[in-house]
């Protein structure tokens, strides 16, 4: 996700937040990852806004994409110069609106916002994992995610919200866990990776491997690749773009000169943009986590692995329902690849919505203030929570055999 | 709600799936869900008109009817709806056939250019019909295809498409009110609404079974 998520001119906000964390499965009881390695003790962040209702069937857990936290909304301090990532959607009469639901956002395995990632110390060791952290899956990170959910006292989700990464994370909770999960709303995201995709985040680690600071994931205590992570990023930003927005923001244009300076130094405001997004990210992200993050988006493809290479099949061990989002200018997670979700859902018999938002800003367009995007999430939710409150038959399908 | 809504909730039975293809922003979904609480779905492919007919609390996916009924399985919708579409889509034919595929009935609305305003136009002017119902000039109409009472019931009729109700109306596109027309349809129809079933079980016209 971009730097300059948009900002929310309406004024309201969940306020002062706070980071808590839940730390689990302490050795001998350590969580078994697919790979079959072991990851133990884990440390999860995460931050709740709204209240729990007595029945508890207000909760609606919000994921993060690859570079995010559990910093969804609200602000820690009151000179905090931003606020939390999706502070447009997530705060009192916002789209996602605290003051009717329970909203969870947590923090991802692997991650460097808090939880056990590859900068956290390993408990054999006293030194942080490096690359004897494992690696690890989208449905790993669910896993860890259904624990603190547990332990928070929640037998079923009304709502699991993420974009792109953040929406393999709610399609891979409906699947692995449909007793807990009542709807998803899956944004500008995909059923699995294809080889755009793959290919593209792998330049991204190879950026940061290429850095010979990076010292096989072993910088800790020293300089970091920070040259790599940065050039990760720039990559990564551009795929989050379209054509048309980078166009209307930077055309052409020169930076300070009128004239090209006949040099490898920035000319252009893309460029010198750029830079600076990669600059802006090294402060505040761990290159070894990129690396890991990036390969558990890579590794996921949900047909594969849980219907046996078919996407109907996966679908088919859920009854959740679904409102899919997909944004006319994302290339990098095309409506094409959210309609081949649409398809599988529907062929399983779910109760499914789908709507294509047209807008230019390409695949980040998920996290800014969008009209359209707010109306949808807002409408399905209020549904939902009528479905659970029983007040309306609306779309009682249960199962494959009603379709 | 459209007189032709009206008319074509009330064929519908109550707690049924119903499928409404181009179903705009749901206003017929939302009478159907609340009066008759139908399990409703929608395909429509306007971006404005999804959104909204999502924020009502409507089952909607984003596309065109054509592709998006290709994932349902055979009967297993009560009703299939498209009203006032068929004059639009490019093949007709195909479309109620798919209705039929997926519902055990269809309904189908559509304006009738059977009715004798737009005889004597054409008689009289030389004219392309030009009506308050079918306001457009032949080079920008979306109305590409000119059906007639006579037409449609003889179209179910070579396919063993089996009329369980006809019904004939007159009323002003968009208005909430309207009247049956029960004397000479294929004069005084406005538009025209019939329910049908590809039923195997027999009863109504069904020439190939």
């Amino acid at each position: 996700m971009s730097e300059y998520s948009g900002h929310d001119r309406s004024g309201a906000s969940v306020g002062l937040v706070r980071r808590q964390s839940f730390t689990f499965a302490a050795p001998p009881d350590e969580l078994t990852l697919e790979s079959g390695q072991k990851l133990g003790s884990i440390t999860l962040a995460y931050e709740t806004y709204g209240r729990l209702d007595k029945e508890a069937g207000n909760a609606v857990m919000v994921f993060h994409a690859l570079s995010g936290n559990s910093h969804a909304a609200g602000c820690y301090t009151e000179t905090d110069e931003k606020p939390g990532w999706w502070d447009n959607m997530v705060g009192p009469g916002k789209g996602i609106d605290t003051d009717k639901y329970f909203v969870i956002c947590s923090n991802i395995i692997g991650s460097c916002y808090g939880s056990t990632g590859p900068a956290s110390p390993d408990p054999r060791t006293g030194k942080p994992y490096g690359l004897s952290f494992p690696l690890f899956t989208i449905a790993d990170i669910v896993k860890a995610q259904k624990r603190l959910v547990d332990h928070l006292g929640i037998p079923k989700l009304l709502c699991l919200i993420g974009g792109s990464i953040g929406g393999m994370q709610a399609l891979q909770w409906a699947v692995d866990y449909p007793e807990m999960v009542h709807s998803a709303i899956p944004i500008a995201s995909t059923a699995k990776r294809t080889a755009l995709s793959i290919g593209l985040s792998e330049a991204q680690r190879q950026a940061i491997m290429a850095d010979p600071n990076w010292r096989n994931g072993d910088y800790y205590g020293q300089e970091p690749p920070n040259k790599g992570l940065a050039l990760a990023r720039i990559i990564g930003h551009i795929t989050y773009l379209s054509e048309d927005s980078m166009q209307r923001k930077f055309g052409r244009k020169l930076q300070e000169n009128a004239a090209f300076k006949f040099d490898f130094s920035p000319d252009f405001q893309v460029e010198s943009y750029l830079h600076y997004q990669g600059k802006k990210f090294v402060e505040r992200f761990d290159a070894n986590s990129y690396l890991y993050i990036t390969k558990a988006s890579d590794y996921f493809d949900l047909g594969e692995q849980r219907g046996e290479g078919s996407l109907v099949k996966a679908f088919s061990q859920t009854a959740a329902k679904f409102l899919v989002i997909s944004f006319s200018s994302d290339w990098l997670y095309p409506t094409s690849q959210s309609k081949d979700m649409v398809t599988a859902m529907k062929k399983a018999g779910l109760d499914v919505s789908f709507c294509e938002i047209q807008v230019d800003f390409g695949h980040d367009s998920f996290l800014l203030a969008h009209e359209q995007l707010t109306r949808l999430v807002s409408g399905f939710l209020n549904r939902m929570s009528q479905d659970v409150a029983g007040r309306t038959n609306v779309g009682k399908t249960e199962g494959s055999h009603a379709l | 709600m459209r007189f032709d809504l009206q008319i074509i909730a009330s064929l519908v039975a109550p707690q049924t799936r119903v499928l409404d293809l181009g179903c705009g922003r749901g206003d017929l979904l939302e009478h159907l869900q609340r009066n008759k609480q139908v399990e409703g779905y929608g395909i429509e492919i306007d971006e404005k008109e999804v959104i909204e007919a999502i924020e009502k609390g409507l089952s909607i996916v984003q596309g065109n009817l054509n592709v998006e009924t290709r994932d349902f399985a055979d009967q297993s919708f009560d009703y299939v709806i498209l009203s006032q579409t068929l004059q639009q889509v490019y093949n007709p034919e195909r479309v109620i056939e798919e209705m039929l595929r997926v519902g055990k009935k269809g309904i189908v609305s559509f304006p009738c250019f059977n009715h004798i305003a737009i005889k004597l136009q054409l008689l009289f002017t030389s004219r392309a019909p030009l009506t308050k119902e079918l306001p457009y000039e032949w080079y920008n109409t979306p109305n590409i295809r000119v059906i007639t009472w006579q037409d449609f019931r003889e179209f179910c009729s070579d396919r063993g498409i089996n009329i369980l109700h006809q019904i004939a109306i007159a009323t002003h596109h968009r208005e909430e009110s309207g009247k049956i027309v029960r004397w000479l349809p294929n004069w005084f129809s406005k538009y025209g609404i019939f329910l049908l079933s590809r039923s195997r079980s027999g009863g109504g016209i069904n020439p190939q079974e």
